[in-house]
């Protein structure tokens, strides 16, 4: 895993939920695509990755689907933020980024070192 | 909440399974349809597209399984699978699930039985309101710990003690009722209750009214209160009864009350009720010296049982202190809860049998364990296999434990069927068991059995599940191509389990020996008398027709002569009790030509009555002096007999014959009575130690004294044959007067060691069907090994081992684990028979002849089992052997 990195199913939704949320309703197809390019192409998601995920967030209510038709018209199953998912994703970042803070500040001095 | 949700969002897709399949594989199409259009916009062949598209979806089967994991139930799916595949294993092998579960079923089956029976007997509460305040009181002196109370205690107590709210007293009684309205003559079983026992039992009557201080008065008209079953059976459950009279031994009383259909106190014998002053004899009303009456109490509210019991207690003192001089009273009271006083008799034995019956379904269990160990080993390739093909660990356990399960589920469903036949069969057979008629499975049992059903099935699976899936899957698959010294580990968890078995075993087998040589012991007590081919039946001369000495002589001497003509009959005669039937009563005595006694020491000795041919009937030996003659009747009778233990204690260095004892027999003033002879001890009751006794002439004719008969008749031949045309005589004399109790002497001795014989019966049951198990593991897991070892075998006597030692060698190998199991089962019997204690006769617990026989037995069987096996280790053809490699 030299460029492409994979990722393990707590950041994904963390991901999959930060997207619906600026990007609106997508279906899996675009969400994937979405998470890689934003991670510019350094995370490759494929659709098993993803599926757990989706459904997860589903059964947790924090997202809804429904189908619909996509922009070159197919049928595709759209995913949606509810009201609980977009609390999950408020306290998601904030456990996330004070996650990452007191970890940056444990490997600070060696990444220096 | 979120998990809440979740699980019901997978609860609705696990039943929905089909329709979200779809839905995935919907969305799987589509998604895979726009990668597809993605690269064909960048410019890919149709068929590149659609490659890279899915490489890029990932394995779809992988996916799918991940979803169906995360969507669905899947522990629940998983275990419904684990259902069919150990459902489908078991029926593959329809022999072996067939024994198992027969097995399982019957440990299963006597456990929850027994449980059924304590807990309707021993765990339920009376059917009384508030039953834990419910105390039955007794009088105690330093020599009988719980005795029955003279009324006169217990008025007294009624007055000083605070801390009941009612205290009522009982005893039995009973009534002849004459042959009317085309039934029968009947003696009917009844109790004389102070006014205020059901009210301090907590019920009334369910037609008419309870008993109220002016019934129970001397002079209050006579009432009587019936039981349903009377009600129902005598009286045709006509309403109309209440205000009418019955006569009763040939007294009019008047019904005033019914009780409810399920009041039993103290068990169903009672037929009706009568007020306790009008039937306890006047001058006995208030005596501190008559013990004969049964105390229930209840506690107020908040009042503990040992406070109240103190102030009764030392009331009793006080009364001891008064009247000890003039008479023999009781030094305190002691109270029980009611219950325990009901059924304590039986605990001990009920506990046996559960423990005895949990201990047989712990070696079924350890069987089927074992038996499960022994097919792991053969499948033990198959679970390699299912391993390298990536089932995990805990999956093989589950699906090993689901086997167990499964058969002891149906185990236990069948050992439930067996349970309900079996409490049944329990109580019907079992006579002497109180509450019996209260006996059904209920729920709690039915608990019970899952609970012990669920043990059984973890017990048995658990060991073999885990061995079965320990160990490399590499040498799992190597092992079998060459056998020799297999599975050494699964070997040993076997020889363990067969240990634990033969231990268990060797417990029951030494409680039941232990159990059935009291029993024997006791059937082979020598009551003093013959019993063979003795008829014996009561009746009781009372009211009007025998009021007079003369009409109780006359009926007496009449049925004699007649029954004595009677062909077969070779000697008749009368008593009160035979030998082994009962205690029934004492009197004081005081023998004139010793010193005074000093106040407050007293001397009793039982009563009983004999016609002259009595003794020679019953066979019951003359030492000194003469039997009672056809001169010792009516005024003429100052006379009595006594028995050796009399002798031993009153005239240890005397000649008892022609001193005087005074008793009061005849009058509360006492008379002296000359003794005349001197007869051999006779046992009243089978397990105890006779005790001093003395016999009046019936022929006295005393009311009363003299109205309590047993006929007793000795012929040559099958004497129930006699007990017709006997009791057609008895008819032709007097055809009100009921017959009861028509028993061979063999019968009532039969009676009295019931209880004894069916403990040690079902405890010896419990223990054959162990020791048959044991020793059919015994003989599996010997096969076992010499089929595992043939090649190894083979190799030695290749090399030159003689047969016998292989017939050895593989014998002491068998035999190990029954040795090893035979010392811990003995050292466990050691610490655990003392327990049973109290219900062993003339036996002590650590018995050396059970104990040697039991190790014999164990020996011998287990030699046995692992014979044959050995055997044919020896008879193996090392060519064969080898080749067969």
């Amino acid at each position: 895993m030299a460029d492409k990195s994979e990722v393990w199913l707590g950041t994904l939704s963390l991901m999959v939920l930060q997207t619906l949320a600026t990007m609106g309703p997508q279906h899996g197809y675009g969400l994937a695509r979405r998470i890689e390019q934003i991670s510019g192409d350094r995370l490759s998601l494929n659709y098993g990755t993803l599926y757990p995920a989706l459904l997860k967030l589903e059964q947790e209510g924090a997202i809804t689907s429904e189908w619909g038709v996509s922009d070159n018209n197919r049928k595709a199953k759209f995913y949606s933020l509810t009201r609980t998912g977009r609390r999950q994703l408020e306290r998601q970042t904030r456990d996330w980024q004070q996650t990452t803070a007191i970890v940056a500040r444990f490997l600070s001095p060696s990444e220096e070192g | 909440m979120r998990k809440l949700r979740s699980l019901w969002m997978r609860l609705r897709a696990t039943i929905g399974s089909e329709h979200s399949d779809r839905d995935f594989a919907d969305e799987l199409e589509s998604i895979l349809q726009m990668h597809v259009d993605d690269n064909l916009r960048a410019g890919m062949t149709p068929e590149e597209a659609r490659r890279r598209a899915l490489i890029k979806l990932g394995g779809v089967d992988q996916v799918q399984q991940v979803v169906r994991d995360r969507r669905g139930l899947s522990s629940l799916e998983a275990f419904g699978r684990d259902v069919r595949y150990a459902a489908r294993t078991l029926a593959r092998a329809p022999g072996f699930t067939a024994v198992a579960m027969i097995v399982m079923a019957i440990g299963i089956g006597a456990s929850v039985s027994l449980f059924t029976v304590i807990h309707s007997v021993l765990l339920r509460p009376l059917p009384f309101p508030h039953p834990d305040r419910l105390v039955a009181i007794y009088s105690q002196d330093a020599v009988w710990s719980h005795n029955t109370v003279a009324p006169g205690d217990f008025y007294d107590w009624q007055k000083a003690s605070h801390g009941y709210e009612q205290m009522a007293i009982w005893r039995w009684t009973g009534f002849n009722t004459s042959a009317s309205d085309g039934q029968l003559p009947e003696f009917l079983n009844a109790g004389t209750c102070s006014w205020n026992l059901f009210a301090t039992l907590g019920i009334s009557a369910v037609l008419g009214r309870s008993f109220t201080p002016a019934d129970d008065n001397p002079g209050a008209a006579r009432t009587a209160i019936l039981s349903w079953s009377l009600f129902e059976r005598r009286f045709n459950h006509n309403p109309a009864v209440l205000g009418n009279t019955v006569r009763l031994n040939g007294q009019l009383y008047t019904v005033v009350g019914v009780l409810p259909n399920w009041f039993r106190y103290p068990n169903p014998k009672i037929q009706l009720w009568v007020p306790w002053q009008i039937e306890i004899p006047r001058e006995v009303q208030w005596s501190h010296y008559d013990h004969i009456g049964y105390v229930v109490g209840r506690l107020k509210e908040g009042v503990r049982s040992t406070a109240a019991i103190q102030e009764v207690s030392a009331a009793q003192h006080q009364i001891y202190l008064r009247f000890n001089g003039s008479g023999p009273v009781k030094q305190g009271a002691i109270a029980t809860p009611l219950l325990e006083d009901m059924v304590g008799v039986v605990k001990t034995p009920l506990y046996v049998l559960l423990a005895a019956a949990v201990c047989l379904l712990f070696i079924a269990s350890l069987n089927l364990s074992n038996l499960l160990v022994a097919r792991s080993a053969a499948r033990r390739r198959e679970m390699a296999i299912r391993t390298a093909l990536g089932s995990s660990r805990l999956c093989l356990v589950r699906q090993q434990l689901t086997e167990s399960l499964l058969i002891c589920v149906g185990g236990g469903i069948a050992g439930l069927l067996f349970a309900t036949v079996g409490s049944h069969w329990l109580t019907t057979h079992w006579e002497e068991l109180p509450r019996a008629y209260g006996v059904h499975l209920d729920s709690m049992a039915v608990g019970f059995a899952l609970g012990i059903t669920a043990m059984a099935g973890v017990l048995a699976g658990l060991l073999p599940a885990i061995s079965a899936s320990r160990g490399s899957v590499l040498s799992a698959l190597q092992e079998n191509s060459r056998g020799i010294g297999g599975s050494a580990s699964r070997t040993s968890m076997r020889k363990a389990l067969l240990t634990g078995e033969v231990a268990l075993t060797v417990v029951l087998l030494v409680a039941a020996g232990l159990l059935f040589r009291s029993f024997l012991r006791l059937r082979g007590v020598d009551l003093g008398c013959t019993t063979k081919n003795v008829l014996t039946m009561n009746y009781f001369l009372r009211g009007d027709k025998y009021s007079k000495p003369e009409q109780i002589v006359n009926f007496d001497t009449q049925l004699l002569d007649r029954v004595r003509d009677l062909p077969g009959v070779e000697s008749a005669g009368i008593t009160n009790v035979v030998p082994g039937d009962g205690y029934y009563g004492d009197h004081e005595f005081w023998i004139p030509e010793h010193p005074p006694q000093p106040p407050g020491e007293h001397h009793f000795a039982a009563y009983r009555t004999a016609d002259p041919d009595y003794f020679t009937t019953l066979q019951i030996p003359l030492v000194r002096g003469r039997f009672f003659s056809e001169n010792e009747r009516l005024e003429h009778d100052k006379y009595m007999i006594v028995n050796q233990e009399f002798v031993r204690q009153s005239f240890p260095a005397e000649d008892p014959l022609g001193k005087h004892l005074r008793v009061e027999w005849r009058t509360q003033q006492g008379e002296n009575y000359e003794i005349m002879g001197v007869v051999g001890d006779t046992s009243y009751q089978i397990d105890l130690s006779p005790r001093p006794m003395m016999w009046f002439p019936i022929l006295a004719g005393i009311p009363g004294n003299s109205a309590d008969s047993v006929l007793v008749v000795r012929s040559t031949k099958d004497v129930m044959s006699l007990a017709t045309p006997i009791q057609k005589v008895i008819a032709s004399f007097d055809p009100d007067l009921p017959v009861k109790n028509i028993l061979t002497m063999e019968q009532i001795v039969n009676e009295s060691t019931v209880n004894p014989s069916f403990t040690a019966t079902l405890v010896l049951s419990f223990a054959g069907s162990s020791l048959l198990l044991a020793t059919v593991g015994l003989y599996g897991v010997l096969s076992y090994l010499v089929t595992q070892r043939t090649p190894e075998i083979g190799i030695r006597m290749a090399l030159g081992a003689e047969r016998e030692r292989v017939l050895r060698l593989m014998l002491l190998d068998g035999l190990r684990p029954a040795l090893i199991g035979l010392a811990l089962g003995i050292g466990a019997s050691v610490a655990v028979t003392r327990l049973i204690r109290s219900v062993l006769y003339g036996t002590s617990p650590l018995d050396p002849t059970v104990f040697v026989l039991v190790i014999v037995t164990l020996l011998l069987s287990s030699t046995a089992a692992c014979l044959v096996p050995a055997w044919r280790a020896a008879r193996i053809n090392p060519m064969h052997a080898l080749r067969a490699e």
